[in-house]
């Protein structure tokens, strides 16, 4: 049987989430390293390379546009097409979350550390794994792995509560804290909505393998 | 009772081949029904089973049930002229006859001695509205049809067919012959006539089924592989088979 015509199209488009799954990854990465170290010019890195993750979620949609007007795709190429549309958009955001984390590295550099960071990196490790794990079901058109990402995105959910509620306290006890504090309190808020964007990601592509809509049920209906 | 059409564990041979196997369907009343499958699947002959157009050709056999409106056809005493007045046909090529505008309405109401004179006339300007075509040859009725386009011809057809007051029209590739503009006037047409009839439409091009159509059946080698909502079967189909077809896999 001949390829179909479009199937390398299919496939780079594949490519071309893959690569800018790894972009984002690469970029909270080095944002949470640079909240740890310190490092500013790290910090820098990230906001100034986030330009690359926007022109590559341009550089996807058009393609997808351009793939439904030329190949007038149905059923799973279709489910393919329109995810991969979804899923820039949350990478996209996943991005941004990452410049905001290294906005807030800037301005915590010019103060004194407020206390050593425990959760926090814990937080950041379950959003890099959460993403991590979205993107490569994504690839691997596996649908079975929703489920275990959730229970991550719980996980989060609760060290996020952890560390808002120890900085509360921080900052209840001492005000002159306050600004040291929030820009901590607004880190664990990015990287749990980080995990939120990777969380969308795997139900998105649930839809795309089983063609069954996940979102807003309930963990056992999914 | 919703269903205009149902057919059950229908079996149709030509001579010894079995063009269709169990073939069991609900077909809904005021719904545009689409049937896609490759070249030689069996939409066609089974679109032609039901309004018996099959009966033309030697050596064919019909076995199951099939009800229009309730009632069993495929047997030797249904009355075939009035089944095809009731159950009407849109072919690949419009077919005019070579007379006016008015004679090609006209002439199933004649021929069926539904009416004459007047009624006749009313006739001829109901069924020109009913596809569209009034406002614009009102005034030219004794124009000879061959000279209209092929969108009008195939308008035409239909308001022929909607002369005999039909409850059912069936339409094999109507829109083949037709170029994109043309095409897209006659799928307005079907929307605005679905009100009024039961439409089932045989079209090899997968986009105009799942522009034009609430429910579409996918036939494989005889058999109705699928048949559900057409937003389900273009966007998320059960069966393999119908994926790999509408994807462009099979074959």
């Amino acid at each position: 049987m001949i390829e179909r015509s479009f199937e390398a199209e299919l496939l780079e488009l594949n490519d071309l989430i893959l690569k800018m799954g790894n972009m984002v990854q690469t970029s909270i990465h080095k944002s949470v390293e640079a909240l740890k170290n310190r490092d500013e010019s790290l910090s820098k890195d990230v906001i100034e390379s986030d330009r690359n993750v926007d022109d590559l979620e341009l550089l996807i949609d058009d393609k997808c546009i351009t793939l439904i007007a030329r190949i007038q795709p149905m059923a799973a190429d279709l489910r393919f097409i329109t995810t991969a549309m979804k899923i820039t958009t949350d990478l996209e955001r996943i991005g941004d979350l990452a410049v905001d984390i290294a906005q807030k590295n800037i301005e915590l550099i010019t103060m004194p550390l407020l206390k050593p960071l425990i959760d926090t990196p814990k937080l950041a490790d379950i959003a890099k794994k959460m993403i991590a794990e979205s993107i490569d079901t994504f690839v691997k058109r596996d649908s079975t792995r929703s489920i275990k990402i959730h229970s991550m995105e719980k996980e989060a959910d609760k060290l996020r509560d952890l560390i808002t509620d120890e900085l509360a306290g921080i900052m209840m006890k001492d005000p002159t804290t306050v600004p040291r504090a929030l820009p901590l309190l607004l880190i664990a808020r990015y990287l749990e909505r980080i995990c939120d964007h990777a969380m969308n990601i795997a139900e998105d592509v649930v839809y795309m393998v089983e063609a069954k809509v996940v979102k807003h049920l309930p963990i056992d209906k999914k | 009772m919703k269903n205009a059409i149902e057919v059950k564990d229908l079996d149709f041979y030509y001579g010894k081949f079995k063009a269709l196997s169990k073939v069991n369907i609900d077909v809904r009343r005021n719904e545009i029904t689409a049937l896609i499958g490759p070249s030689g699947c069996g939409k066609s002959t089974f679109l032609r089973c039901l309004n018996r157009m099959n009966d033309l050709i030697p050596g064919i056999k019909a076995e199951g049930s099939i009800k229009v409106e309730g009632v069993e056809i495929n047997n030797g005493t249904t009355d075939l002229v009035d089944l095809r007045k009731k159950v009407g046909m849109v072919f690949q090529r419009p077919n005019p006859f070579p007379l006016s505008i008015f004679e090609n309405v006209a002439f199933g109401p004649k021929i069926h001695r539904m009416a004459k004179g007047d009624e006749l006339k009313d006739i001829v300007k109901s069924s020109l509205q009913k596809v569209l075509l009034w406002d614009e040859f009102k005034d030219k009725l004794n124009k000879n049809a061959l000279s209209l386009t092929l969108e009008q011809q195939q308008r035409l057809c239909i308001a022929r067919l909607v002369a005999v007051r039909p409850d059912i029209l069936l339409m094999d590739e109507p829109c083949s012959a037709l170029d994109p503009v043309a095409i897209q006037k006659i799928e307005d047409l079907m929307r605005f006539l679905k009100k009024d009839y039961t439409i089932i439409i045989v079209t090899h091009n997968m986009q105009q089924a799942a522009r034009v159509s609430d429910r579409t059946g996918f036939f494989l080698l005889g058999e109705l592989i699928e048949f559900s909502e057409t937003d389900k079967i273009f966007t998320a189909p059960s069966d393999k088979r119908t994926e790999e077809y509408i994807t462009g896999r099979y074959g």
